[in-house]
């Protein structure tokens, strides 16, 4: 019988935990034999090398200290006696020690978890947060959402989305006239039905322009910066939208034959349009140095001053004069055009713009998905 | 009037703008490529500025439509009028008496 016990005990010990709970109650079945010694010394080892004397966890977390003691057995020789009140003592107050410990522990795992409970909350707040935003801002319309539109203000914000989301219009209905141009010219329609044509699809860039001037009094720098329009349009922006006089360097070849005089006319259109917009780009380069000064200007380490930066904002606010100039150009130089040729000759022009810019739109949509491959 | 008559009269191209106006910049340079030297009267820095634009203003101009541009003597509008102009080829007649080349 001991020998199983001490057997057990040592057992338990080179697993690493001493569990002499259970054996020290079976401590008292050693009536009138002596304690072994091995054993004894077995305890102190423990106790020595500060290996973790278990207590058996409650599993339902009581803060209640489970009290457990050893008690004291006289019945042995008084050295051995001596021995095991010693082990005795030093083992109550390690369990005391272990204790302690665990309750520390079980503490300290109860603030962390609720510590993520809190912050699981939060990140839902924030989800939601960020689905009201995007669904105020966001429309999809040929370009995407510029993240600089989250932060300002909730009516720009609408109407920057609206105007994204009639420019998306917009960009349907002329490639649906675009078609409809194209079977127009192959089938034999008359000239009356071919000039509405035209001046639908002549109307329609003009309401485009009607948009742009909305826009830019909203927003002037996101309509400058073409974040509606698509990718590779973007690349030939000027003054916010297309260069006339790459609009008729585009449609020219295609409005052939043309008379003597209409090459002339187109000729000097050509060349007026090029001198306006050579204006016009000098006219900018003067508001962006006037610009950069008034932003570099004041001592340094001033940071942000207010009156500086309102008399700033206002010398932007010049910009949308410059918008509206651009697109009146881009207006004129369709209508001269129309003007120059004949019904025929401006529905084949008008075709081929709205293929060219069909093309890039395509261009754009294939050079995105492009680059979103994985490598 | 008077002054804005008198110059008008004076100077075969005539704008009258704001040295802060950039748009203003860009009508000029679009005269001095056609090959007009423009008189540029900058309203705000002529201490008589004030009574010009005024003058203007009685004439039917609204101030905020800088640059204001005059050719021989007769108001020809701001920069959308001399823009569409340009483009129908009629601004070249219009100033042909004053070009200096």
């Amino acid at each position: 019988m001991n020998s199983s016990t001490y057997t057990q005990f040592v057992a338990s010990k080179r697993m690493g935990i001493c569990d002499p709970i259970h054996q020290i109650g079976m401590w008292g079945d050693f009536k009138g034999s002596s304690f072994p010694d091995t054993l004894i010394l077995e305890v102190e080892n423990c106790l020595e090398s500060e290996m973790p004397i278990m207590e058996k966890r409650l599993d339902n977390e009581t803060e209640e200290p489970s009290h457990v003691t050893v008690g004291r057995s006289n019945i042995y020789e008084p050295e051995t006696s001596k021995r095991i009140d010693k082990l005795y003592i030093q083992m109550n107050r390690r369990l005391a020690q272990n204790r302690e410990a665990a309750r520390k522990s079980r503490l300290r795992k109860k603030a962390y978890v609720q510590q993520l409970e809190n912050s699981k909350l939060k990140l839902l707040q924030l989800e939601q947060e960020l689905e009201r935003a995007r669904q105020q801002g966001l429309y999809v319309g040929g370009g995407g959402l510029d993240a600089s539109q989250i932060g300002c203000s909730g009516t720009a914000n609408s109407e920057i989305a609206t105007f994204e989301m009639e420019y998306g219009h917009w960009v349907e209905e002329q490639d649906r006239q675009t078609d409809d141009l194209k079977s127009a010219l192959n089938s034999q329609i008359g000239e009356i039905e071919m000039r509405i044509l035209v001046e639908g699809c002549l109307n329609h860039y003009f309401d485009l322009f009607r948009l742009k001037a909305t826009a830019a009094n909203t927003d002037v720098l996101y309509l400058m910066s073409g974040t509606w329009k698509a990718s590779a349009e973007r690349f030939f922006l000027w003054i916010g939208g297309f260069r006339p006089s790459e609009l008729l360097k585009v449609l020219t070849p295609h409005v052939e034959p043309l008379t003597e005089q209409q090459v002339q006319e187109v000729c000097n259109l050509t060349q007026s349009c090029q001198q306006a917009e050579d204006a016009l780009s000098q006219g900018l380069v003067k508001l962006h140095q006037i610009l950069a000064e008034a932003v570099a200007a004041g001592t340094l380490g001033d940071g942000i001053i207010l009156p500086q930066m309102t008399a700033t904002i206002e010398k932007l606010e010049a910009l949308v004069r410059f918008v509206n100039q651009a697109d009146h150009l881009r207006q004129e130089t369709l209508l001269q055009m129309s003007c120059i040729l004949s019904v025929q000759q401006s529905a084949q022009g008008l075709l081929a713009l709205g293929d060219y810019f069909k093309r890039l739109r395509s261009l754009s949509s294939l050079w995105s998905s492009r680059t979103s491959e994985p490598a | 009037m008077d002054k804005v008559q008198r110059m008008t009269r004076e100077y075969g191209v005539v704008i009258f703008s704001k040295s802060t106006c950039c748009l203003c910049y860009a009508v000029s340079i679009l005269f001095q490529d056609l090959g007009v030297i423009p008189y540029v009267y900058e309203i705000d820095h002529d201490p008589q500025g004030k009574e010009v634009e005024n003058a203007l203003m009685r004439m039917g101009c609204n101030n905020a439509l800088l640059p204001l541009v005059f050719i021989g003597g007769k108001l020809v509008g701001s920069t959308n009028e001399v823009m569409s102009l340009h483009l129908k080829g009629s601004l070249i007649q219009l100033i042909k008496p004053y070009m200096s080349v």
